[in-house]
């Protein structure tokens, strides 16, 4: 079986994010107020084939845990969907 | 290469090892250099440390060999869990490439046990993810054990405590962002590197 995995990565709560902070400060300039809690991250998507959506599940966890995201800085959250 | 020379000029010899290969080759300590390996893709250090000459280098360390890593060898090394932290990106997303001046927190550690505590050494930086980082508790950790290594004068990038670089808990690995092996020779404006490399030859 075929699944469409996306994975979001984003920092931690408490870790500093340069890139957020930047677009915030240039939010003002374009005229653009009241918006805060800007966080960046990234999203990484790939087919995996697995036997069923539990070992699929299981494999990109691991592949998270492992190499996608750095857990001292960084958290994730996967959405799978089955290809047809 | 730069590492090769500054060794070789202090009177080591020197060899390069190729990170496809599995073997260090029987040398006495190692040093992983700087140089967006991989193209800092996904993280900086990220994909290097699965090269297959890490787990010699993991091995060696583990052992209590002398490692070092500069700039991009120091994320190589957090990223594969010999030092604890992160290298985030610089705080306002400015790639830094200048001297710096750095301070001398602890003679206990494999690149500083020739050196003096509180003496200032200037030496260059040039990167964009040096912001070093890590959680509340191994911040607190790294202060009680002293294992800050060396800290900026006037921190360039935003890195926690000023932070410039750490060690592992039996201090026989160090990570720093700055380029000691640029500043081992009169004609780039500074020689203060040459402390660290003969600490490194000593340990």
């Amino acid at each position: 079986m075929k699944f469409s995995i996306l994975v979001e990565v984003q920092l931690l709560e408490g870790i500093s994010d340069p890139a957020g902070a930047t677009i915030e400060r240039a939010l003002p300039v374009l005229g653009y107020r009241g918006i805060s809690d800007v966080s960046v991250g990234k999203t990484i998507r790939f087919t995996l084939e697995a036997t069923d959506l539990s070992h699929a599940k299981e494999l990109s966890e691991q592949i998270c845990s492992s190499f996608l995201t750095n857990p001292v800085i960084e958290e994730s959250t996967i959405t799978i969907e089955e290809v047809s | 290469m730069d590492v090769a020379e500054a060794v070789s000029s202090l009177g080591a010899s020197s060899k390069l090892l190729w990170h496809g290969d599995e073997n260090i080759h029987g040398v006495d300590s190692i040093v992983i250099p700087g140089g967006f390996a991989h193209g800092d893709y996904l993280r900086p250090g990220a994909i290097a440390r699965f090269s297959p000459v890490m787990k010699a280098v993991t091995q060696f360390a583990l052992e209590g060999g002398p490692v070092v890593g500069i700039c991009n060898g120091f994320q190589v090394l957090t990223e594969a869990g010999l030092l604890p932290g992160a290298l985030q990106k610089n705080r306002g997303l400015k790639f830094v490439c200048e001297p710096a001046t750095l301070r001398v927190e602890t003679t206990e550690s494999i690149l500083t046990n020739k050196a003096a505590v509180g003496g200032n050494l200037h030496i260059p930086i040039n990167h964009f993810e040096g912001n070093y980082t890590c959680n509340k508790e191994t911040l607190k950790e790294l202060q009680e054990e002293n294992r800050i290594v060396l800290r900026y004068v006037n921190n360039p990038n935003g890195s926690i405590d000023d932070i410039a670089g750490v060690c592992n808990k039996n201090r026989n690995v160090v990570g720093l962002m700055p380029h000691p092996e640029r500043a081992c020779n009169e004609l780039l404006g500074s020689t203060d590197g040459q402390v660290l490399f003969q600490s490194l030859l000593a340990a």
